[in-house]
């Protein structure tokens, strides 16, 4: 089973205590924005075979919202982090490089 | 190709069975094709076919990374049906339908085509008058559906409770002829009748790469080389977007695990599928005997092909409220596979931004009953830039607005 520690409450929860929130750090687009952005904006998502950052939600719990990052080709999960940041922080995706060289997702690399 | 038929069986029979020969060639890759189709499962063996039928198209190969129908088409729970809200989906899954009646002729291989019957379950008033809604949709399509009552469900399937505990049962919206078919020989019969038109059938051959020139595809990087092509297309379900990416462009799809389980066998007792979608469960009994169990898909992006433990404990538990029977069976086996879900819930079959490479995906939970159906109208469309099929599941889509919305149509199980 998926676990997860929530960066708020420290607790280390099961995926049953959790709900998954899709893809983290989008950028939001609204009425003003081209087409393009828009588009993007709703529909299209990272769907890498490798890191991945979501968000989820600590919903069992603390029922608070934070952000993961995970292989979702090996499901391991490389750390949690706080909702209230646009970018995942840096000592965390160090760890990330050292274990997938190479690694990419949207303009991080 | 030697034809199957009685006559077939009995001098086999007189020569100890050393006349059969492989349904499908071994082949090796040839510098260039006409059109490459990335992935044999269904989709991708169905579209290989039906250019080759329907359009003289057969200097085609179909790569395939791993083994022949070894992704969804292997995974899944075999429904056949076409009660779809809204007119596209109804169009493409009731031509699917209809070509799966006569499939087995046509591709002279026994797909076993069961039409015993689907039903969907209404347990809350929105889902009688949801379904009611649908029937009438249906009767509109020509597609043949009604919503009966209780009596008749427990009349059709005699091991439904209906007074559950939680969601009665208070009617079903009924395609009587809906059914099952054996999945592996969909994919069979179709390689076999490709291999027979002279395709080439490439197993454990992945594409690494997707090569362009001047903004169209020149050829694919494999790990048996690199073969060229005039026209690709990428049926590739869960890995869509991993082909979507090595072709440069984007796609509105994530991939996450969907869930299925077979009991021990038993006896028959139920010869309809019933699917019961307020609680996430559906159920038929293979012919083998083993009841056959669907559920929900999970919430997160996952390519294992393995699912989480809870979701499958969700939808026994939900299907034991219903079939109170099931509750002392052991279960037999258990998988995941990884389905490629859009916003609307309806598929993608169309041009791309890379010109000569087309896609179709995005089929989500329930690709399989849509095989045939979906590879006439993906011929057609790499064959002549346009079907009428799949003209209103172009990517574009999105961007302009016009979703296809059997999410909301259908519920969640496809």
């Amino acid at each position: 089973m998926l676990c997860l520690e929530c960066p708020y409450c420290g607790v280390a929860a099961e995926e049953t205590d959790l709900h998954p929130g899709g893809e983290a750090h989008l950028k939001r687009f609204g009425p003003e924005s081209s087409d393009d952005d828009f588009t993007g904006y709703l529909f299209h998502r990272e769907n890498p075979k490798g890191v991945h950052f979501e968000r989820w939600r600590h919903v069992n719990g603390c029922g608070k919202w934070f952000h993961a990052a995970r292989c979702t080709n090996t499901l391991e999960v490389f750390g949690t982090y706080s909702a209230q940041t646009t970018e995942p922080p840096k000592d965390l995706l160090d760890t990330i490089r050292a274990k997938r060289p190479g690694f990419t997702w949207r303009d991080i690399a | 190709m030697k034809r199957y038929s009685a006559f077939a069986v009995a001098r086999e029979a007189l020569r100890n069975q050393t006349g059969w020969e492989r349904a499908w060639r071994k082949a090796h890759p040839k510098k260039a094709y006409d059109v490459i189709i990335v992935g044999a499962g269904g989709h991708g063996l169905a579209t290989a076919y039906y250019l080759g039928k329907n359009f003289g198209i057969t200097n085609v190969a179909v790569l395939e990374k791993g083994w022949l129908g070894g992704g969804n088409t292997g995974r899944n729970t075999t429904i056949i049906r076409s009660n779809y809200l809204q007119d596209p989906s109804a169009a493409i899954y009731e031509k699917a339908r209809s070509l799966y009646e006569t499939l087995s002729q046509d591709l002279n291989y026994n797909i076993m085509f069961s039409p015993r019957g689907v039903m969907m379950l209404a347990q809350t008033e929105h889902e009688v008058r949801g379904y009611q809604r649908t029937a009438h949709a249906n009767n509109l399509q020509g597609v043949e559906t009604t919503f009966i009552s209780p009596s008749e469900v427990k009349r059709l399937c005699p091991i439904i409770e209906l007074n559950g505990p939680r969601y009665p049962v208070l009617g079903a919206l009924w395609q009587s002829r809906a059914g099952t078919a054996r999945h592996d020989a969909v994919a069979w019969g179709y390689a076999r009748a490709c291999s027979d038109m002279g395709m080439d059938i490439i197993q454990q051959c992945e594409v690494t790469a997707v090569r362009r020139e001047g903004g169209r595809v020149k050829g694919v990087t494999t790990t048996k080389g690199e073969i060229d092509c005039d026209k690709l297309g990428l049926v590739v379900a869960g890995h869509s977007g991993v082909l979507a990416e090595m072709a440069g462009f984007r796609l509105p799809i994530e991939s996450v695990a969907l869930q299925a389980l077979v009991s021990e066998p038993i006896k028959p007792c139920m010869d309809v599928v019933v699917m019961a979608n307020t609680v996430h469960g559906y159920m038929s009994q293979s012919d083998k005997g083993e009841m056959v169990i669907g559920g929900g898909a999970d919430g997160y992006n996952n390519y294992t092909q393995r699912g989480s433990f809870h979701h499958a404990e969700e939808t026994v538990r939900a299907l034991v409220e219903t079939f109170p029977m099931i509750s002392r069976l052991k279960m037999l086996r258990w998988w995941g596979g990884i389905v490629d879900m859009t916003g609307d819930r309806s598929p993608i079959l169309s041009k791309t931004p890379l010109e000569g490479c087309f896609i179709n995906c995005g089929w989500g939970t329930g690709g399989f009953k849509a095989i045939p159906g979906s590879g006439w109208g993906m011929a057609e469309l790499i064959a002549k830039g346009y079907s009428p099929l799949t003209a209103e599941f172009g990517l574009n889509r999105f961007r302009e607005g016009r979703f296809i919305d059997e999410s909301v149509a259908a519920g969640v199980a496809h």
